[in-house]
């Protein structure tokens, strides 16, 4: 019995560590890649560099152009926090604490947007966005991704506001307080674990977006940096090293935000699928 | 507002789902203030632009003249008879049919692993949720360098001595598919995993155990007693897996535009190619038919749960 117990145990590290390899060859190949020579890569891409080539990542750590697109990006993903944060936290507060006429049928609105994605609305944004001189504008795309961002939001905080004791807010309206006081000094600080969630989630979304900034930003002095990765692997396709390289510094940052807040985008990002 | 305080306090227990009794006290214009936010962003770029895909559908349209080239239905017409358009679909359908049948069954398989008490289980889950963080773009343009004709893939073969095994494997229209697979299931994997880990965590322990000394093999347990529980996470994964697949873009332009000939277009790529072209009416009506299917996924789905919430009634099945 013990010994069958210690089989099926390393038959199941086996087939985990296999997963794994799966999962990190890709990833170490990248980052293990931008320290080669395009030869090193042709001839030996498996194992430690030799000798490890430092400046690829030099070039782009140096690269205007680089950092023009983390700053377009990160300026995007702010934006569209700052957007969806407040929005959604309003609605969320009022659908899920107050008794009105039609709150069914609003939320309801809004859950039917988690089933649809940016590509069913794709020529009529461009073409509002263009009326109204968003194009090539990072509002442009943080406008749409956060009006995308809402049913997601409003879903996950809805429950989560609807858990705040009835009692809290008994005592603060006694001493007064109206919907928005209620709202900004009794809800809002009880529900930041919740806020940061959406936010973290929110940013992961927009870091990661492509399509949207594909059509709006064409110009390239707004490029956020899944285009530049983008344009990098078409443009040097065989400068391999390079192409990882980039690849590499476009990741990190994702990785060590996953890193840091990992039970936040973990939760938020399924948190949003599960409760319907 | 004071008075509705009594009552509704001792149900606090059910499930917690069931909201205590909500509060009045609150003016029209107040609900409106409070909603106008999120309803204006929202019926503004996502409702509106559903309409007028919608009517933009019905023109021959450059978007740059006025929308004056009523057409009926004849992009939709176009789209249905255009062998480009329709071998996206399949391309579509091809890639949710995959993901039903192998990534999500792996998913299952590595969330039932992990849901073992094994040590350094919670640094596997970390781990394997990491692709799921990484944006498409970059997922794609990896796996590229690794699929690419004596990349790493070709080179690994070729050092255990089967390198008869490699391929053409982004360039060969009949191999591209199951590529653009592989780098979804590596991308996915992890995500549907954890859903599937949430859901096998709820089902209590004993439920398993008692069939467990009832006889029943690990198997049978699985079979007769923890998949029955595990629906409801299931439905959703697969829903998820569904409504993805449907809209997959990034991946596949970031990797091979759509390419060979066409192989490995889906709906949206080709979506993107007639919206280049100024085609704005005939894409608006390619946007419409992606919408309807997401729709009918989305209406199947509700009947699925519908009848789950039934049958806890003994009404159904």
């Amino acid at each position: 019995m013990g010994s069958r117990r210690i089989l099926t145990g390393l038959g199941l590290y086996v087939v985990a560590i296999a997963v794994l390899a799966m999962v990190l060859i890709p990833l170490s190949f990248s980052i293990l890649g931008g320290f080669r020579t395009n030869m090193q890569l042709i001839e030996s891409p498996v194992g430690l560099p030799n000798p490890w080539v430092f400046e690829h990542y030099k070039d782009i750590a140096t690269d205007a152009r680089f950092w023009r697109q983390v700053r377009n990006s990160v300026v995007i993903a702010l934006l569209t926090t700052a957007v969806v944060l407040p929005a959604a936290s309003l609605a969320a507060y009022v659908i899920a604490r107050y008794r009105f006429r039609g709150r069914e049928a609003v939320y309801g609105l809004f859950t039917v947007g988690l089933l649809f994605p940016v590509a069913v609305a794709i020529v009529p944004l461009y073409i509002t966005l263009r009326q109204v001189g968003l194009l090539n504008n990072p509002l442009g795309v943080a406008l749409p991704q956060a009006a995308f961002g809402l049913p997601v939001a409003i879903i996950v905080m809805r429950p989560f506001f609807r858990a705040i004791p009835k009692e809290m807010q008994d005592a603060a309206s006694i001493d007064g307080a109206g919907p928005f006081r209620l709202y900004w000094s009794v809800m809002l600080p009880l529900s930041r674990p919740v806020l940061g969630t959406i936010a973290v989630i929110t940013v992961v979304m927009s870091w990661n977006a492509f399509f949207l900034p594909l059509l709006v930003l064409t110009d390239v002095d707004q490029h956020t940096l899944p285009i530049g990765v983008n344009n990098i692997s078409a443009q040097y396709s065989t400068d391999y090293a390079r192409v990882l390289a980039y690849t590499t510094l476009a990741m990190v940052p994702a990785l060590v935000f996953y890193a840091l807040a990992e039970r936040q985008i973990v939760s938020g990002l399924t948190a949003g699928a599960v409760k319907d | 507002m004071t008075a509705d305080t009594g009552g509704t306090r001792s149900r606090r227990g059910a499930g917690g789902s069931r909201p205590r009794r909500l509060d009045r006290g609150i003016s029209w214009p107040a609900i409106l203030l409070f909603l106008l936010p999120a309803l204006a962003i929202y019926a503004g770029l996502v409702l509106y632009p559903i309409v007028q895909s919608t009517r933009y559908s019905l023109y021959d349209w450059n978007g740059l003249e006025p929308l004056t080239d009523f057409v009926g239905v004849d992009n939709f017409r176009r789209a249905f008879s255009d062998a480009r358009f329709r071998a996206a679909i399949r391309h579509n359908g091809y890639i949710i049919v995959l993901s039903l049948l192998l990534q999500i069954p792996f998913a299952l398989g590595l969330a039932a692993l992990l849901n073992v008490k094994l040590p350094g289980r919670r640094l596997l889950r970390t781990l394997f949720f990491a692709p799921y963080v990484l944006s498409e773009v970059v997922a794609g343009v990896v796996w590229r360098q690794i699929l690419r004709p004596n990349g790493l893939l070709d080179q690994g073969l070729s050092a255990v001595g089967a390198e008869g095994l490699s391929r053409e494997w982004l360039a060969d229209p009949d191999i591209v598919l199951y590529s653009l697979f592989v780098i979804i299931s590596w991308k996915y994997f992890g995500f549907h995993m954890i859903l599937l880990l949430a859901g096998l965590q709820q089902i209590p322990k004993e439920i398993g155990e008692a069939a467990l000394i009832d006889g029943a093999t690990s198997w049978q347990k699985f079979r007769h007693v923890t998949l029955p529980l595990l629906g409801p996470t299931l439905r959703v994964s697969v829903f998820l897996s569904i409504i993805g697949a449907l809209q997959l873009f990034d991946l596949v332009w970031v990797t091979t535009k759509g390419g060979p000939i066409g192989a490995s277009s889906t709906m949206a790529t080709h979506l993107y190619e007639q919206f280049r072209r100024g085609l704005f009416g005939y894409a608006s009506a390619v946007s419409i038919v992606i919408f309807g299917l997401c729709l009918v996924v989305a209406l199947a789905y509700q009947r699925a749960v519908m009848r789950r919430d039934l049958r806890g009634t003994g009404l159904v099945g």
